[in-house]
């Protein structure tokens, strides 16, 4: 039962970057060290090679009889070798293979150098580490040629504290190279994954309704993942119309035959005086009645769920939109010689949000009041804006109270009464599914908005229907 | 008035059509979009009642195309489906109203008179009995030269008892066509809205008189000989 | 400087040679300084007369009480024998044989000093850490009071002393001195020096070879033979010998030459081998510390190292501490050169 910790990619793309700048940054190194290397020993060979040169140049070959050798070092050629970094100068010179003069212990070439080009080897001596270089001329001793061969040394000390010098100074390179790269790689791997991030809050921000695509821009190698995001919603999205298809068609499947039944029960009850048959009929015409109802409900809450992960919103202007629903709300209102009073402000009142679902919503809300409103009564339909609450804070909002005379809450918490199939204690006789509510706190929830059920001062319910306002 | 209703289900459009007859209304019934436009083009309805979902084509597709055609027909619209969105799109459509089915005949009726009273009313649908002017649409009742208004019930039992005068109505007739069978009606409720009625005929000839045990009748007190 | 070795017979001062016959190098006297049962002796190796430097090292053992100090004199050549080819353990070799010891440090047997110590030397007073000069003394030439007798001009440059010689042959023949180069060190030196710097050297070889000048091996040596009247003229004297000897009994001046005037410089290192290093940098550390070094001027009588000495006097020039010190060493170059040298003064 070992739990793996989830792979960090931004860990990954960080280390490796890390790892791949380290290693340039070892390869400036040795490039800058190296190359510095060949450069300052070429500059100082050529320089040793000129004074060996110029030493064995100086070599004259001795008189006939004395069969030896004159010799003239020249202690500029010393003391300019040793400048270059007061260096330690060793020298020989061989003549037939015999040392003549100079550091006879001085180790010879491994292999002899040719005329007078300089041959340079780098060799141990005594307690040091010298580069020499060898000159090999033939003198003329004693009327025939003797082969010379000059060796001059010169320890690299200066050479070396120079690299040492150079060598730190591209360290210092390599190591600013580094954290530069270091500082490269996390601002890289933050901008590299930040569309990933951006995704994930695209996608967490959403309401648990909404279903709409993603269209965020996201990087070519998201593209698939975002595809498939899309796919899925789609399905579920799929998922949701063919179940508002499906509960449209059987309302529609359920209906007809039930308005034939209906409309035969009236007229059975129009021409039958009997009255234990007419009792029937009505008993049968009201279950029609609270079948339709219900199935209506539930095609209407599936219509808002749908609707809601749509998020298909529009700019809908308000006022003229509760003048038309009031309106036509009238007919129901009055054959219980039920008034309706709407108070609408004279402007539209723009707010952006899906008309189906304000529909949905408030004729849900002006159904309850006239069903449970008494006949003769009066039922408010007030439209207006409310100032943020705390003075600023949030947004504004327009607000739909519809206040009745109805029988009120009968104490009951308003929000038991948004909970599905839930129905108020109180409901008594009155036909109702119990959804109406919830389809009213959903199409709320999924705009952005408020409903609220408060018992109204003197008697009945108001409603409080808020959606808010544009910015 | 006359209607036109287009109705594919023959037994709905059949009941409807019944029912409709009932309270003294003509019918064409109509069981597709040609059909419909047939009788539109032979004659003139006050009022179309439109099923959405046709054999031979959506309702609303026609409806667009009565509208286009400048017909000012007032059409309600008769939905099974009675998803929102459906009738949010029959009124940007241009339907004057929607009614879900299974509806009932009150409910129609009052839309009915509501849309047409929306559309101005018809002065031809006045009714006159004895010395009383009934206007169905402006709810209206005048008593010798005075105009009364009724409020919705009021003038509904009004119009049952005007549509036959001197006929006994009794009250389980009354209640059913007057509450909606979901309500709870008590067994005075009628009584009160006869009351009621009785005072907005006060200085008329003619009265509501109780006829014990069978029911309501509406008399003229002039022609008393009329009366049984 | 034998003279002087023979004038300091009388002090705290052992004749080394029976004491360590097996010894492989010749030494000339020692001298022990500090508590003989200390624990801690610094054995220092010099070709320094030791009168000469007493002053400094007693005032060194004032400040580092507890230590002794054993004071070996030895000449030049030997002083190299002794460390580069007999192995002998000394802590501190001082020597005035520029070139002796350049071989010395070249060849590796110096121990590289502490950087700190270094870091203010003038550059030109020491090489790379291994060696660095304690004392700068000019090369100087002198004049008996009767040399110019006759009112004859002063030479101040080596052109005027040839045109002085080469003008009064008979005053100056057989009376005019300088180093043996075949037989000193210092000699050698200076005239492989002079040579590197100026022709004019070739010039005055072959004047004073046509004045049957007289060879020395010492400037002591020399600087008596002016005092006696012997010499008139003695050429590439150690100033600080004529000064010390002049400040007694004067009788000659001391010129140095205003086209160039070499400036040896008296140089420390500190062996390989050294038994006590530790020791052995402090004492060089003080040898070139304000406090040594004004010692070593005031009561030694050596000039200390003066970089101002050379803008005050812009004729000196240092001899170069380098390894083109190792050229003139060279067998057969010191052969060639010698050679050279000997035709230049044996004018017929």
């Amino acid at each position: 039962m070992t739990r793996r910790r989830p792979t960090s990619l931004r860990r990954r793309l960080v280390i490796q970057l890390l790892a791949l700048s380290a290693v340039l940054s070892a390869l400036i190194f040795l490039a800058v060290r190296i190359s510095a290397d060949r450069a300052s020993e070429e500059t100082l060979d050529a320089v040793l090679g000129a004074a060996a040169v110029s030493l064995a140049e100086a070599m004259r070959g001795g008189d006939r009889d004395g069969g030896s050798v004159t010799v003239d070092l020249s202690p500029v050629t010393f003391s300019m070798l040793a400048a270059m970094g007061e260096e330690r100068i060793f020298y020989r010179v061989d003549l037939d293979g015999r040392t003549v003069t100079g550091y006879g212990d001085l180790p010879l070439p491994a292999e002899l150098p040719d005329a007078l080009a300089p041959r340079f080897y780098t060799v141990g001596f005594r307690d040091t580490e010298l580069r020499v270089a060898a000159v090999r001329r033939s003198l003329m001793v004693a009327g025939r040629p003797a082969p010379l061969l000059v060796l001059l040394g010169q320890t690299r000390d200066g050479q070396e504290a120079i690299a040492e010098g150079l060598a730190n100074r591209a360290a210092l390179v390599g190591l600013v190279v580094f954290s530069a790269a270091a500082i490269f790689s996390l601002l890289a791997a933050g901008s590299l994954l930040r569309p990933i991030g951006t995704l994930a809050e695209a996608v967490g921000r959403r309401g648990p309704r909404d279903l709409r695509p993603l269209r965020d821009q996201a990087p070519a190698e998201l593209s698939p993942f975002v595809t498939a995001l899309n796919g899925f919603i789609a399905r579920l999205r799929g998922t949701l119309s063919q179940t508002e298809t499906f509960i449209a068609e059987a309302a529609h499947h359920i209906r007809t035959p039930l308005s034939v039944m209906r409309n035969e029960a009236e007229l059975a009850l129009r021409e039958t005086s009997d009255e234990p048959a007419r009792a029937r009929l009505r008993r049968l015409i009201r279950a029609v009645d609270e079948g339709a109802r219900s199935a209506g409900q539930l095609l209407d809450h599936a219509t808002v769920l749908y609707r809601a992960g749509q998020q298909e919103m529009a700019e809908i202007a308000l006022g003229p939109l509760v003048a038309a629903l009031v309106e036509r709300s009238r007919p129901i209102a009055a054959m219980r010689d039920i008034t309706l009073l709407p108070s609408l402000p004279a402007e539209p009142l723009r707010i952006r949000g899906d008309a189906v679902l304000i529909e949905a919503a408030l004729r849900n809300l002006l159904d309850n009041a006239v069903k449970y409103s008494p006949p003769d009564s009066a039922i408010d339909i007030v439209l207006a804006t409310l100032a943020p609450a705390g003075g600023g804070a949030g947004a504004a909002m327009a607000e739909i109270r519809i206040a009745d005379r109805g029988r009120g809450l009968d104490g009951a918490a308003p929000q038991a009464f948004t909970i599905r199939f839930r129905r108020g204690s109180n409901v008594g006789d009155v036909p109702g599914s119990g959804l109406g509510l919830t389809i009213v706190a959903e199409a709320a929830a999924a705009m952005g908005g408020r409903f609220d059920l408060s018992p109204r001062e003197g008697g009945g319910t108001c409603a409080t229907f808020a959606l808010p306002l544009p910015g | 008035m006359r209607f036109l209703l287009v109705e594919d289900n023959r037994e709905l459009s059949a009941s409807v059509a019944m029912r409709l007859a009932l309270d003294g209304h003509a019918v064409d019934a109509a069981a597709t979009l040609a059909e419909a436009a047939d009788c539109l083009a032979a004659a003139s309805y006050d009022l179309i009642l439109l099923d959405i979902m046709l054999p031979d084509g959506d309702g609303r597709a026609f409806l667009a195309r009565h509208r286009r055609a400048e017909d000012r027909t007032p059409v309600i619209v008769m939905t099974a489906r009675s998803a929102v969105s459906d009738r949010v799109d029959a009124l940007d459509t241009g339907a004057d109203d929607y009614i879900t089915k299974p509806f009932d005949f009150a409910e129609l009726e009052a839309r009915c008179r509501a849309v047409l009273r929306r559309r101005g009313g018809e002065a031809q649908s006045l009714r006159s009995y004895a010395d009383l002017v009934f206007d169905p649409f402006a709810a209206t009742l005048t008593v010798a030269g005075e105009s009364r208004d009724l409020r919705s019930r009021e003038m509904r039992l009004f119009e049952l008892f005007i549509a036959a005068p001197g006929r006994i109505l009794s009250k389980d007739h009354l209640c059913d066509r007057l509450f909606s069978f979901s309500e709870p009606v008590s067994d005075n409720a009628i009584e009160v809205y006869v009351g009621r009625l009785r005072k907005k005929l006060a200085g008329s000839r003619t009265r509501i008189e109780t006829v014990r045990g069978l029911g309501y009748r509406l008399t003229d007190q002039a022609g008393q000989g009329g009366g049984a | 400087m034998r003279n002087i070795r023979a004038a300091l017979a009388g002090l705290i001062l052992a004749l080394a040679g029976p004491v360590m016959p097996a010894r492989g190098y010749e030494i000339e006297a020692s001298a022990h300084f500090g508590p003989p049962d200390a624990a801690r002796r610094l054995a220092v190796l010099s070709t320094t007369d030791i009168d000469f430097l007493r002053p400094v090292i007693e005032g060194w053992l004032a400040r580092t009480p507890g230590i002794g100090l054993d004071y070996t004199l030895a000449s030049s050549q030997e002083v190299y024998r002794a460390i580069a080819e007999e192995g002998a353990v000394f802590d501190v070799v001082i020597s005035s044989a520029m070139d002796l010891q350049m071989k010395l440090a070249n060849d590796g047997f110096a121990r590289p000093l502490p950087a700190e110590m270094l870091r203010t030397r003038p550059d030109w007073s020491r090489w790379r850490n291994l060696l660095v000069a304690v004392a700068q003394e000019p090369v100087t030439m002198i004049l008996s009071d009767h040399a110019l007798d006759g009112g004859l001009p002063m030479p101040h440059t080596r052109r005027d002393l040839i045109a002085l010689l080469r003008d009064h042959p008979d005053r100056f023949r057989g009376r005019v001195g300088t180093y043996d180069p075949e037989v000193s060190g210092a000699g050698y030196l200076f005239a492989a020096q002079e040579a590197r710097l100026s022709d004019t050297f070739w010039r005055l070889a072959e004047v004073m070879g046509r004045l049957d000048a007289r060879l020395f091996c010492c400037s002591g040596d020399m600087i008596a033979a002016v005092r006696q009247g012997d010499l008139l003229i003695a050429y590439n004297v150690l100033g600080s010998y004529a000064a010390a000897d002049g400040r007694t009994a004067p009788g000659f001046v001391v010129v140095e030459p205003e086209d160039f005037t070499l400036t040896l410089l008296r140089t420390a290192l500190v062996p390989r081998g050294a038994a006590d290093p530790t020791t052995a940098e402090a004492f060089v550390a003080f040898l070139l510390s304000p406090g040594g070094q004004q010692l070593i001027s005031a009561a030694a009588g050596l000039p200390a190292i003066d970089a101002g000495a050379f803008a005050l006097k812009p004729y000196l020039r240092p001899i170069r501490l380098d390894p083109g010190l190792l050229a003139p060493l060279d067998r057969i170059s010191r052969q060639g050169f010698l050679a050279e040298w000997r035709a230049a003064m044996d004018q017929p």
